[in-house]
């Protein structure tokens, strides 16, 4: 048996070793990851995948932390992944979720990665959708994914969870500010959380007013709850909402929503795979240089090199 | 887009002191360096630290421990990495560990340790030289 057979092995018999070294695959971008991402493809569509996104101070990490034990509660296997932001001068990162998942560590049916965005915007990484993958055919029931916390861009998100958890927290700032432009649309539910200080309230009505502003009819409403991650306080009915939201989806827009995240997937392949080949067919044939000297030198735009070097691959193809 | 590997670090405080100044200090020279570096946070059981280093896949595990319960403590962390099958994890320590401790924990498997007022780019030229190899 090849290593790649031996960890899709592993991961489809939910072995956390194995579920380790696949996210590594995907994220280091090895040759060997869509090997196994193709053999555990089959396995996947059963976890509810969960999105977790807000401000950075919200108290993301906290939260999920007792939303684990919930679902842990009630039976369910659960994962975690928690993204923080590489440095884009050092390549570096510091993760720090698990600070707040101590003890969660040690949970046979619980696995935790922490994963840097490697510089991929929106607020997760590139390789989060495919380490989401993994856990999936783990047999995991409850897939977590907080996004980096910054507040107004982390609408990838969409793209890989079925149910959008946007947490704010008042005395953040100015009121809901930061959960105004790209994070409001995104919401299935909301959180209002820290919500023993002064405030809560008014950031509750905050977020219901903007909801109303927002008057399409929808077959969902955004329900608004409050928490108070540090005690647990609100945490069981955001499960329930998590639960009414899962099971919407499956009776009413489950096919809809699936297919505009089977779109999203494929287009992103296609970027991904098509980018690769011309990049490394020019580096290949050592122009790659020239062509980027030209962009440099503003002798050519970005968009029309870009356009030039797809209608040569399509030509020949 | 072409395959890279990051070196990935943990950096751990077993048992009970919760002085963890040194081990951010050295959090954040290894992620200046470029590399990402999980930190867990105070008073880790060895358990916590190297199901930790499972689940992140690590390279590296750097443990810091300023208490004196280094004998107790790093000899159960070995004996679970071993258990857990992490043979290609290297284990480098620092703190206040005195000088006679070292050789016994060398023996047990760790690497390296360092003392206070190690230079930063000491640990760092260490870690890159001392990379386990992977296939």
């Amino acid at each position: 048996m090849s290593k790649t057979e031996e960890i899709v092995k592993g991961v489809l018999a939910g072995n956390k070793r194995s579920i380790a070294k696949a996210i590594t695959l995907i994220e280091n971008n090895d040759p060997e990851a869509k090997k196994l991402l193709a053999h555990v493809y089959s396995h996947t569509g059963k976890a509810h995948i969960i999105g977790i996104t807000g401000p950075g101070g919200s108290g993301k990490s906290t939260l999920i932390e007792k939303i684990v034990r919930e679902y842990r509660r009630n039976g369910k296997k659960v994962g975690v992944i928690a993204v923080d932001p590489t440095s884009p001068f050092t390549g570096g990162a510091f993760l720090g979720d698990r600070i707040r998942m101590q003890e969660l560590s040690t949970d046979e049916d619980v696995f935790i990665r922490s994963m840097a965005t490697r510089n991929y915007l929106g607020g997760i990484a590139r390789a989060t959708k495919d380490a989401v993958k993994v856990l999936d055919a783990s047999g995991k029931d409850v897939i977590i994914v907080e996004t980096v916390g910054a507040g107004q861009s982390e609408v990838e998100i969409i793209k890989i969870a079925d149910s959008v958890v946007v947490i704010h927290a008042p005395g953040l700032g100015d009121e809901i500010q930061a959960i105004k432009a790209g994070l409001m649309e995104i919401a299935d539910i909301f959180v209002v959380n820290k919500a023993d200080r002064e405030n809560a309230d008014k950031a509750v009505i905050d977020i219901q007013s903007m909801l109303q502003l927002n008057n399409k009819e929808k077959a969902w409403k955004p329900p608004i709850i409050k928490t108070v991650a540090l005690t647990g306080e609100g945490v069981t009915e955001l499960i329930e909402k998590l639960e009414e939201h899962r099971k919407f989806l499956e009776k009413e827009k489950a096919r809809k929503k699936s297919l505009s995240k089977a779109e999203a997937e494929l287009v992103e392949a296609i970027k991904e795979q098509t980018a690769n080949s011309i990049i490394e067919k020019l580096r290949k044939e050592g122009t790659l240089e020239e062509v980027l000297q030209k962009i440099v030198k503003k002798e050519i735009d970005p968009v029309s090199a870009a356009e030039k070097l797809l209608k040569e691959k399509f030509k020949k193809e | 887009m072409q395959s890279t590997r990051k070196i990935r670090v943990l950096i751990a405080k077993p048992g009970l002191d919760s002085h963890d100044r040194g081990a951010k200090v050295v959090a954040r020279a290894l992620r200046d360096a470029g590399m990402e570096v999980i930190y867990t946070g105070l008073r880790q059981t060895p358990e916590q630290i190297v199901e930790t280093a499972l689940q992140e896949d690590v390279d590296v595990i750097g443990l810091s421990i300023l208490s004196g319960a280094h004998k107790a403590l790093f000899p159960r962390i070995m004996e679970l990495i071993k258990e857990k099958g992490l043979t290609d994890v290297m284990v480098f320590a620092g703190g206040i560990i005195p000088e006679e401790d070292i050789p016994e924990l060398k023996k047990i498997g760790i690497k390296e340790v360092f003392g206070p007022g190690t230079p930063t780019d000491k640990i760092i030229k260490f870690v890159l030289e001392n990379l386990p190899k992977r296939t």
